[in-house]
C-alpha cells in the first residue's frame, strides 16, 4: 500500500540523523586512535612498522569502501553466527578512517621540521616526551584542518552502511521511499540533510585553511 | 532489522572452521571480468565527461558574470556535501519523476560525472589560479589569439601542476564507481553480487572482487605516471 508523505515521515527521516551521527561519531574516535598509531608507525625508525603502515594505508585507499564493509560483514559472519551491521559498520569504518588519519597525520608530522626533535633528543628527552610534548602538539595545529575535512568524508561514507542495512539516514530514506513511493520529496529531504551536516564543517576546514596559510605565510 | 549479536561461535565449532571455497568463484570469473570491464567503462568516460564539465565550470568560476559563478558554487557545494549514494538514488530514483528516465548504466555514468565534476572544478580552478598573468599578457602581446592563449599558455600548464590531485581524484573515482552496483548498474560490485546471491560464497567472491579493485587502482595509477611522462616531458617555465 502507498501512503502519502506525511509529518510521520518526515520525522522518521528526521530521527534517523542520529544513527548517522552516533555511527561518524564512533568511527570517527576510533579512526583516531588508529590513525594515530598509523601515523607514528608510519614515521618510526623502525623499517618493518614503517612498511606495515603503508601496506595498510595502501590497502585502505586502495580498495572501494563499500568492499570493505562487505569483507568486514561477511568476514565476521564466517567467525560468528550472524553479526549485527552496527559493529560491522562500526569496525569497517573505524579501519577506514585510520588509514586515512593515518596518511593525513603523517604528512602533519612530517611538516614540524626536523630540528624540532633533533632539540628535543639533544636535550634527553625520549620518544615518549619528545612526542607528546614538542612534534605532536605543533603536527595537530597542522592537522586540524584537513581533519575536519575527512569529517565530511566520514559522514558521507556512513551512507554506505546502509546497504549492509544498517538504518541510519540513507536507509531511512529507502524504507520511507519503499513505502510512499515519492523518490523526489524523500531523496531531497535525505540529500538536505546530509548537506545541513557536512555544508558547516566544510566551511569551517576552508575557514581553517585559510588562516593557517595566513598564519604560516613567509 | 533482524541481527544476533553474538560474535562467538554458536554450535560449538571451532572458530578456524570455516571451509573457504573459491571454486564458485572463480567458476564465474569471466561474469566478473566482465564487470571490471563495464567498471574501467564507466571510470574513463566519468573522467573525460568530468573533466569537460569541470573545465566549463571552472572558466565560469574565474571569468562568467556572477549568477554563473553563483549557480556553479551552488553545485559544487551541494555534491561535495552529500553522499554519492544519495547522489545516484535521486538521479535513478527521483529524475524518473521529472520525466527523465535513464537506464542503470547511464544514470550511474551521469551520476559519476556530476559527482567528479563537482570536485574536478575546484581543482582545475586552483590551476588556472595559479597562472601568472603576466604569462597571458605575454601571450597578448605576442599576438596569439584568444584560443590559443586559453590552450597552451592556461589550460597546458595548469593540467602539469594539478596532475596528480586530478589523477588521485579519477583513481577515488574508480572506487567509488562500485556504489552504482545498488542501482543495478553491471559494475564489478554487481556481478559480485550476482554471484554471491548464487553461491553463498559471500567472503570469497568479495575478497576476489576487493583485490580486482586494488589491481584496477594500481593499474590506473601506474597508467597515469605514464602519460604523465609522456605528456609533460617539457622542461618547465622559469
Amino acid at each position: 500500500m502507498i501512503r502519502p508523505f506525511g509529518i510521520n515521515e518526515f520525522w522518521f527521516i528526521v530521527m534517523a540523523v542520529q544513527w548517522t551521527l552516533a555511527l561518524s561519531a564512533v568511527a570517527f574516535a576510533g579512526g583516531a586512535l588508529g590513525g594515530l598509531a598509523v601515523a607514528l608507525a608510519r614515521v618510526s625508525p623502525a623499517a618493518p612498522l614503517r612498511y606495515a603502515a603503508l601496506g595498510f594505508i595502501r590497502l585502505f585507499q586502495g580498495t572501494p569502501l563499500l568492499m570493505q564493509l562487505f569483507l568486514v560483514f561477511f568476514g565476521l559472519n564466517i567467525f560468528g553466527s550472524g553479526v549485527n551491521p552496527w559493529v560491522a559498520a562500526a569496525i569497517a569504518l573505524t579501519l577506514h578512517a585510520s588509514a586515512f588519519l593515518g596518511e593525513i597525520w603523517r604528512g602533519c608530522i612530517e611538516a614540524v621540521p626536523k630540528g624540532q626533535s633533533e632539540a628535543a633528543w639533544a636535550l634527553g628527552l625520549r620518544y615518549y616526551d619528545r612526542m607528546k610534548s614538542i612534534v605532536l602538539p605543533q603536527a595537530a595545529k597542522i592537522a586540524v584542518a584537513p581533519t575536519v575535512g575527512f569529517l565530511v568524508q566520514l559522514i558521507k561514507g556512513t551512507s554506505l552502511a546502509s546497504i549492509i542495512g544498517f538504518v541510519e539516514l540513507t536507509r531511512a530514506g529507502q524504507i520511507i521511499n519503499n513505502a510512499t513511493f515519492d523518490p523526489f520529496t524523500v531523496f531531497g529531504l535525505v540529500a538536505a540533510l546530509y548537506f545541513i551536516l557536512c555544508w558547516p564543517l566544510s566551511i569551517l576546514a576552508r575557514r581553517m585553511e585559510a588562516r593557517f596559510a595566513v598564519a604560516t605565510r613567509r | 532489522m533482524r541481527y544476533r549479536a553474538r560474535l562467538g561461535d554458536a554450535a560449538g565449532r571451532s572458530v578456524l572452521d570455516y571451509q573457504f571455497n573459491f571454486a564458485p568463484v572463480f567458476r564465474n570469473f569471466d561474469q566478473l571480468l566482465a564487470g571490471a570491464l563495464v567498471t574501467i567503462e564507466l571510470s574513463f568516460g566519468a573522467m573525460i565527461l568530468g573533466t569537460i564539465v569541470a573545465i566549463a565550470c571552472a572558466i565560469g568560476k574565474t571569468a562568467g558574470p556572477k549568477p554563473v559563478r553563483w549557480l556553479i558554487d551552488a553545485y559544487i557545494e551541494l555534491i561535495r556535501n552529500t553522499p554519492f549514494l544519495v547522489q545516484i538514488f535521486f538521479i535513478f530514483f527521483a529524475l524518473p519523476a521529472l520525466g527523465i528516465r535513464l537506464s542503470p548504466n547511464v544514470a550511474a555514468l551521469t551520476a559519476l560525472t556530476v559527482n567528479v565534476g563537482a570536485y574536478a572544478t575546484e581543482i582545475i580552478r586552483a590551476g588556472i589560479e595559479s597562472i601568472n598573468r603576466g604569462q597571458v599578457e605575454a601571450g597578448v602581446a605576442l599576438g596569439l589569439k584568444r584560443w590559443q592563449i586559453f590552450r597552451n599558455i592556461i589550460i597546458k600548464p595548469a593540467l602539469r601542476t594539478i596532475y596528480p590531485a586530478l589523477t588521485s581524484q579519477f583513481i577515488y573515482l574508480m572506487l567509488t564507481s562500485s556504489v552504482v552496483s545498488v542501482i543495478s548498474a553491471t559494475d564489478l560490485a554487481a556481478a559480485g553480487n550476482n554471484i554471491q546471491s548464487q553461491t553463498f560464497a559471500a567472503f570469497e567472491v568479495y575478497l576476489v572482487i576487493t583485490a580486482m579493485y586494488l589491481v584496477l587502482a594500481l593499474g590506473f595509477s601506474a597508467l597515469f605516471s605514464a602519460v604523465q611522462r609522456y605528456a609533460f616531458n617539457y622542461p618547465l617555465a622559469r
